[in-house]
């Protein structure tokens, strides 16, 4: 192989087959070739792969280094072993393939040099997994290392034990981690400990073999003689441990730890590998420990109960005295091992009565005397409400706890108030009275810029709506809806309505509080929305008048939202009659005439925004109030129904006509657009389209009769009509007019609308009208609009007659009425004179 | 803890520190849609997320992203701590750590973390101790290197 150019060398560059040596060292033979392969170092691949401009250049740089690792590999080379393995694991964080390596690991860790087991073992960690059975093979060094190492070593063994041990693994290495357990080194012990907890995790029978040196790890405070008589400072402090504590050697032991920590000035920690002394390293790993243990096995649980007051003392001493400055954090004393004992009494608290209530003391002084004004403060402060509210704790302390979080939710760092709302939200269901307390803050919650603690604070504000409290929640929840971000509408709307049918204190406001849903957020509402509102409106009679004018109005203002849409325009197919009557005490008076109704339901119909079930709603309105809705003066249209077979059966055109009925009384199935444009336009001429039975059919019956009756509509407006009206009576102010229409499409067909007018001062009651046409056309009498004429102007009758005229036969009309007028009875008889020719031709 | 993640802003990873046996396959995808979700957050927004059946804690240390996933019962403020804890170490260490220095010191970014954690719990409380004993590795793997690579070893203290 020849020199690389460009590649620096000189010290880097090793000679293959030849060992410990470098540039300077002695050759063995200078004649015999040597083959130089300048090896990088690791800084200076990075460098280079650095360096690359582009994804492919650092390609190739990544995989010409491969090469040369996979050769330096090959040919066995031990000296830089562990820097191509270096280099191997760096290019292998960036994504590329190194399963190459992972043999090297093993022969690395294998190696006595220091150097080369630091990186081997890190190799280990990254390349080898439990999938592969390679990983198995580390298992003997690792042994080796474990129980004959110097304690570095024994620290890499045990931390990739503890990292990527498999159950295998652990449970051939148990033993060998056992026995460093209660070596003298705390340095190693620590590391053991975790190791254990570590191989409880992966097989849970280890618990029994752990269990054992656990307990006497706690106990364990202090390898050293007490030097000088005891100083018992803190006497009731002190009487108490002598209760509790049996022996007189456990008495011992504990005051003169106690004294230890008092003069922790004196006594700086030692260097970690050499001192004996205690160490708060092994105390939390043993805590760990324990915790792993008691999660795990019921049997421990019961046994580690008897260590609570021991454990309340270790956290008491903590807090009020705590270690040397160099384990504490803004000023609280090693809150990592402050959190890991509350979690444990956590544990041996739960369901435990007599546990619980030996740390209450203890939990309330953690609660009130930890600072508040850093992190660290208020992560134990968070541990301590977390244990607090899982114990069987007084009433008073769960109160405290409550607080403590609603003293979190108006806390400056978001951080807290996020943690705040996730405890409360867990809190809400069976602490629900303390959460209310703070429910003015979980409200200003509400307006978080950072869309996680919103919806948190949404969800809880939801849980503490209440029947007392409901008005100014909703105020708060609605105006959060109208300005929230958009993938919390839909929670937000739901809940609203949710809550409101829980707690509405009226149907009015209920109704009010859905329509301002349905408009602020109306995409949004779930499906069954629609049909909820609905019901609660049509169940609420007394305000039919109310609702309709009010959906009426936001309609009009907006056609886009869907389910509104839905609502409003049932509501006005359901109480059209009651919205154009114009009067309702609650809101604004608004005239609103039909014209106007029916052309916003035109527009819904005609709108592309709307989706096909709302097109069917506005139709189904429409066909309603088709029959609810009593004009003037309106000349019943038949138009553009596809009957017009006017020779042919009409037990044909009944048929064609009933399925048209059947169509169109379906709301679902709705026709789509030139469907509903040719209904339109027949509702243009606003013609009832058929399948509503609301009116009874009227009376007159004739072959064609039931088909026409289906088709008729008693007033609808006239469209323009060429011919001019005629008054044909006129009796002390009662008057009759009839009007006529020659539809284009039919021109046989002739419509007469009669009206009857009353301008006198008595009202015209029995009213009736009867006709007679030449036997050469067909009449059909339509039930009249009414039998009596009120004085002055009142509402007219109206009748339509409808005359079938295919020849053209001169049209000549006979007329009886009978009627009572002024306590009088009138009859009646004449013909028609000057009809209009144009009636006939 | 389950796993602990450093990467850049254009989303590189700097560190992978699995605590859970997962394949390589696996492993790049979560790394890949952790860091797409983290690097999505805006500046403002806390330190919590919860992703998958995870609760992830991350925080920015100038162009470093420090990202952590615990378990449900895990208290999410001291993972703050925890993190910060590694990044004084770090501090400590190179003095003035910057993200360059891990980049190009990776395996002692891991050894120091290696004296920090262990199988995802605490083991060291005091920043002494875990310093020391990184010094004190470090002197043994000077001591162990052949005389001559000496000169160019660059354990920085």
């Amino acid at each position: 192989m020849l020199n690389r150019k460009g590649r620096r060398w000189g010290a880097d560059a090793c000679v293959v087959g030849f060992s410990g040596g470098g540039v300077g060292a002695e050759f063995g033979d200078p004649l015999r070739e040597r083959m130089v392969v300048p090896s990088l170092k690791l800084q200076d691949l990075i460098e280079e792969i650095r360096g690359a401009k582009t994804q492919a250049q650092e390609r190739e740089v990544i995989q010409k280094e491969c090469a040369h690792i996979r050769a330096s590999f090959r040919d066995g080379d031990p000296v830089h072993r562990h820097r191509q393995l270096a280099k191997l694991l760096y290019v292998h964080m960036l994504g590329y393939p190194a399963h190459f390596g992972q043999m090297e690991c093993l022969k690395l860790i294998a190696s006595s040099r220091f150097t080369d087991k630091r990186v081997g073992y890190l190799g280990a960690m990254l390349l080898l997994d439990e999938r592969h059975d390679a990983h198995l093979l580390i298992t003997n060094s690792i042994k080796n290392d474990l129980s004959q190492g110097i304690q570095p070593v024994q620290g890499l063994a045990l931390c990739t034990l503890s990292t990527m041990g498999s159950a295998e693994m652990c449970r051939d290495l148990a033993p060998e981690v056992e026995k460093l357990l209660l070596q003298p080194s705390p340095y190693v012990r620590k590391k053991a400990i975790l190791t254990a907890v570590h191989m409880i995790r992966k097989v849970p029978e280890l618990s029994s073999v752990f269990l054992p040196p656990c307990a006497q790890l706690l106990h364990e405070r202090h390898h050293g003689k007490a030097v000088g008589p005891p100083i018992l400072c803190f006497r009731s402090m002190d009487r108490r441990i002598e209760n509790r504590m049996g022996t007189p050697a456990h008495r011992r032991m504990v005051v003169h730890t106690h004294r230890h920590t008092r003069n922790r000035l004196s006594c700086p920690w030692p260097p970690p590998f050499t001192s004996p002394t205690l160490t708060p390293g092994i105390l939390l790993g043993t805590i760990t420990l324990i915790t792993e243990l008691c999660e795990r096995s019921p049997a421990a649980l019961r046994h580690f109960r008897k260590v609570v007051p021991q454990l309340v003392h270790i956290l008491r001493t903590l807090v009020t005295m705590g270690y040397s400055t160099e384990h504490s954090i803004s000023g609280v004393s090693d809150p990592f091992l402050q959190v890991q004992i509350l979690r444990l009494l956590r544990i041996l608290g739960r369901n435990h009565e007599e546990s619980s209530e030996t740390m209450n003391d203890l939990l309330a002084q953690v609660a009130t005397n930890t600072d508040t004004s850093r992190n660290a403060g208020n992560a134990v402060l968070f541990e301590t409400v977390l244990t607090i509210m899982d114990i069987r704790s007084a009433a008073g302390l769960r109160v405290l706890a409550v607080n403590i979080l609603g003293r979190f939710l108006l806390n400056s760092d978001r951080n807290i108030r996020y943690v705040a709302l996730t405890s409360l939200l867990r809190l809400v269901q069976s602490d629900h009275s303390a959460v209310q307390r703070h429910r003015p803050t979980v409200v200003e919650c509400l307006r978080e810029t950072d869309a996680s603690l919103s919806r948190r604070a949404l969800e809880l504000s939801l849980a503490l709506v209440n029947s007392s409290n409901v008005r100014a929640m909703m105020q708060e929840l609605q105006a959060f809806l109208e300005s929230c971000p958009p993938d919390l509408r839909a929670d937000c709307a739901s809940g609203i309505l949710l809550a409101a049918e829980r707690f509405a204190p009226t149907k009015r406001w209920h109704i009010d509080t859905i329509l301002h849903v349905l408009t602020t957020a109306g995409t949004h509402v779930r499906d069954d929305a629609v049909a909820n509102l609905t019901q609660l409106i049509g169940g609420a009679q007394e305000l039919h008048a109310y609702s309709v004018r009010r959906l009426y109005n936001a309609l009009a203002e907006d056609i886009s939202q869907q389910p509104l849409v839905q609502v409003a325009a049932w509501c006005i197919g359901e109480y059209g009659d009651l919205l154009l009557a114009g009067n309702c005490e609650e809101i604004e008076p608004l005239q609103v005439d039909e014209e106007e109704v029916l052309a916003l339901l035109e527009k819904v119909l005609q709108s592309h925004m709307s989706l096909p079930a709302t097109r069917g709603y506005a139709l189904t309105a429409l066909m309603k109030l088709s029959t609810r809705l009593c004009g003037d003066n309106k000349a019943a249209i038949l138009e553009k129904m596809p009957l017009v077979e006017r020779d042919g059966p009409q037990a044909d055109e009944e048929a064609k006509e009933s399925k048209e009925a059947a169509q169109l009384s379906e709301a679902a199935p709705v026709p789509t657009e030139p469907q509903a444009s040719q209904l339109l336009d027949l509702l243009d001429l606003l013609d009832g389209a058929s399948g509503d039975v609301q009116h009874p059919p009227p009376l007159d019956p004739s072959p064609g009769g039931a088909l026409i009756h289906l088709l008729d509509l008693p007033c609808v407006p006239p469209p323009p009509a060429p011919i001019p009206d005629l008054k044909v009576f006129e009796r002390e102010g009662v008057q009759l007019n009839l009007s006529f229409i020659r539809p284009p499409e039919n021109p046989a067909l002739l419509l007469i609308t009669v009206t009857a007018t009353n301008f006198s001062e008595g009202d015209v009651t029995h009213f009736i009208c009867q006709a007679a046409v030449p036997k050469s056309l067909q009449l059909q009498l339509q039930a009249p609009s009414g039998n009596t004429v009120p004085a002055r102007g009142g509402l007219p009758i109206t009748q339509l007659f409808r005359i079938l005229n295919p020849n053209k036969a001169p049209l000549r009309l006979k007329l009886r009425l009978t009627y009572d007028h002024f306590h009088q009875s009138v009859q009646e008889i004449f013909e028609v004179n000057n009809l209009p020719v144009e009636s006939w031709q | 803890m389950q796993f602990m993640l450093l990467f850049s802003r254009q989303g590189k990873l700097r560190l992978q520190k699995w605590y859970v046996p997962l394949s390589d396959k696996e492993k790049k995808k979560i790394t890949r849609e952790l860091v797409q979700t983290v690097l999505a957050r805006k500046p403002k927004m806390c330190s919590f997320l919860e992703w998958r059946d995870l609760k992830i804690v991350y925080k920015r240390y100038a162009s470093l992203y420090f990202c952590c996933a615990i378990e449900d019962q895990d208290n999410e403020l001291i993972t703050l701590e925890i993190i910060h804890r590694y990044v004084e170490l770090l501090d400590k260490y190179f003095g003035s750590v910057c993200e360059l220095d891990i980049i190009f010191n990776f395996e002692k970014a891991y050894f120091i973390l290696d004296e920090f954690l262990l199988g995802g719990e605490v083991q060291e409380t005091s920043k002494k101790n875990v310093l020391k004993a990184i010094e004190q590795a470090d002197l043994l793997q000077e001591d162990s290197k052949p005389r001559s690579t000496r000169l160019h070893s660059c354990v920085k203290s």
